[in-house]
């Protein structure tokens, strides 16, 4: 996924003369420094030349507001707190909504999926009806879900449910359905069950698929907490959001999406570090 | 004889007397996803003694591993009856071992985990299934590789893990589909050799498919010539060449040599008329 990985050589030191393979090694050391530098230039023009634009009013500071300006928020945020109490509970409070709607939405997504790749006659029965729910634009039923169990958590992971489910169904319907016939030909043949081959067979084949729904499904909790919680909550960043806009307060929205992100990436460095360890069957190379 | 030993009782209670495999004008026909039917088997008449090593050879296409689904019980037949040990076969039994021509190992299972997934799925306790599972990978000689995953082998020792899965499950009937036609030269000489060591070992009766004459010839007491697809038996062929054999050396007789020329002669039509038929589909 991420592109030191793509660039990592693999250095066969067998075969190769020792002083070619220390050479090449240095080589690509060298290479991943002059990446790293140029990537931390890149960071450094942008936000240097929109704190400029900003401070010339070359743009509006007003509605753009600028880099040293939202680092002044996150730091008053990280050191006085919020409106709404400590900076950390707020993001707690919204990574507490989201895992939970996460962890629901995954678990549902993909004992649905299983359940319907295997066993055909409930995929033609419910098979219409998905493709309906599928087709709704789902984040509009945050409001609803406001509605129906009001301000407290309950109606963020409800958002975040519907928005995991059905990346996740798919996923794990599509991964039950394409397991190499000849694996399910070969347990059944050594005596596996039914159940045995749902278990041991369709779902470790399947949780390549499952996986990838997962990092994309994770993004997605946080934005059904996110969504929840700017429509209605007592705490929470989508709520910190929702109050820096209704003060004019730009650097505060910006400052709010800065955790935002700092907190996916987390995540996401999580998930991948689960993922290789649950791989460690699979051929190095071949993306997962 | 280590592993005669503990499946005589169940061989003693099934009557002796019926041959270990029997299909009798089996036939099988598919669906073609264009809604037409298509015969792969058409009144098939096969009969396998006990311990006894058949090779079935037929042009690609004419329906071999086909006929191996419906005796393992993956398949039924769309006509005629497919006996296992005297007994109408109703879906997969627990007599039969398959070596597939794919890979069928499991991928996310290490190479000790995949020969004990028999033995767990048929409800052996876990360290008795890992003693048996050591056995038969120190059998096929690979104990200093139980702990990789099947992608760190090469083919020939995946197809080792493969046999060991099979045998470990002490199969009464083996069922063995083109085993080594993905292996190069050299291995697959080796690979029939452990084969056959292996199959001594045991006694277990054997229809081992193949497109290879010279394979069939060397591995078995009878080769099975199929026609072109449909397939139905052509002819059969007893091999009187004498065991223990080396696949190596044994083609090189001058029996062997023989016996060769007379069944090819009879094969070689039907690979004859397959290939005719697909000149003729692409033209
Ligand atoms: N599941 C299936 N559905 C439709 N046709 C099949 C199926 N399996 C095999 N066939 C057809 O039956 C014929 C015999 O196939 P097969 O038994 O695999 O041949 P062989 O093993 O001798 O090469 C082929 O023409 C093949 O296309
Ligand atoms: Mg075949």
């Amino acid at each position: 996924m991420s592109p030191d990985i793509l660039s990592t050589p693999v250095v066969d030191t067998v075969k190769t003369p020792p002083d070619r393979a220390h050479s090449r090694a240095r080589a690509a050391r060298r290479r991943k420094i002059v990446v790293a530098v140029f990537r931390a230039l890149l960071l450094v023009a942008v936000l240097g030349l929109w704190e400029l634009l900003s401070r010339t009013k070359a743009i509006d500071p007003f509605n753009f507001s600028m880099p040293s300006k939202i680092w002044d928020q996150i730091y008053t945020w990280l050191t006085h707190g919020t409106a709404l109490g400590s900076l950390g509970e707020q993001i707690w409070y919204t990574l507490y909504e989201a895992l939970l709607g996460w962890v629901i939405g995954v678990a549902a997504g993909v004992v649905c999926g299983i359940a319907l790749g295997r066993i055909t006659f409930l995929a033609d029965v419910l098979g219409p009806y998905i493709k309906v729910l599928n087709s709704i634009p789902r984040i509009v039923l945050a409001p609803i879900f406001v509605i129906w169990f009001g301000l407290g958590p309950a109606s963020k992971v409800a958002s975040a449910v519907v928005l995991v489910f059905f990346p996740v169904f798919f996923n794990a319907f599509q991964g039950a359905r394409e397991v190499d016939r000849n694996l399910v030909a070969n347990a059944r043949i050594l005596g596996a069950s039914d159940r045995r081959v749902t278990l041991q067979v369709v779902i470790p084949s399947a949780t390549s698929w499952i996986f990838t729904s997962l990092h994309v499904s994770f993004g997605f909790a946080l934005i059904g907490a996110i969504v929840g919680e700017y429509i209605g909550a007592t705490k929470g960043i989508g709520l910190l959001v929702a109050q820096s806009q209704g003060t004019f307060n730009a650097a505060g929205v910006y400052a709010a999406m800065v955790i935002l992100a700092v907190v996916a990436l987390v995540a996401e460095g999580l998930l991948t570090f689960a993922e290789r360890r649950i791989f460690r069957w699979k051929p190095t190379g071949s993306d997962s | 004889m280590l592993w005669s030993a503990p499946h005589l009782p169940s061989r003693a209670m099934s009557p002796d007397t019926s041959p270990a495999i029997e299909l009798r004008g089996a036939s099988k026909t598919f669906r073609t996803p264009s809604g037409g039917l298509h015969t792969a088997v058409n009144g098939l008449d096969l009969t396998v003694g006990r311990g006894e090593f058949v090779a079935v050879v037929g042009p690609t296409g004419c329906g071999k591993s086909t006929t191996l689904t419906l005796v393992s019980g993956l398949e039924e037949p769309s006509e005629g009856e497919v006996l296992v040990a005297g007994e109408p076969v109703r879906g997969v039994g627990d007599k039969v071992g398959f070596v597939f021509q794919q890979d069928a190992t499991f991928p996310w299972r290490t190479v000790l985990s995949n020969v004990m997934a028999g033995p767990r799925f048929r409800g052996v306790p876990k360290a008795e299934a890992k003693e048996k599972a050591r056995e038969w990978l120190a059998r096929v000689g690979l104990t200093a590789f139980e702990d990789r995953y099947p992608h760190q082998l090469s083919g020939g020792m995946r197809k080792r893990v493969a046999l060991a899965a099979t045998f470990v499950n002490d199969p009464e009937i083996l069922l063995m589909d083109e085993p080594f036609s993905a292996l190069d030269v050299q291995t697959r000489a080796l690979m029939s050799d452990e084969l056959l060591e292996l199959w001594e070992g045991t006694r277990a009766s054997v229809v081992f498919v193949t497109h290879d004459l010279e394979e069939s010839i060397a591995l078995a007491d009878k080769v099975v010539v199929m026609t072109a697809g449909p397939a139905t038996v052509k002819q059969v062929y007893d091999i009187d060449l004498p065991r223990p054999r080396k696949v190596e050396s044994v083609r090189l007789e001058s029996r062997f040599i023989e016996i060769y020329r007379e069944i090819w002669e009879s094969l070689g039509e039907e690979v004859r008329i397959t290939r005719e038929r697909g000149a003729a589909h692409v033209a």
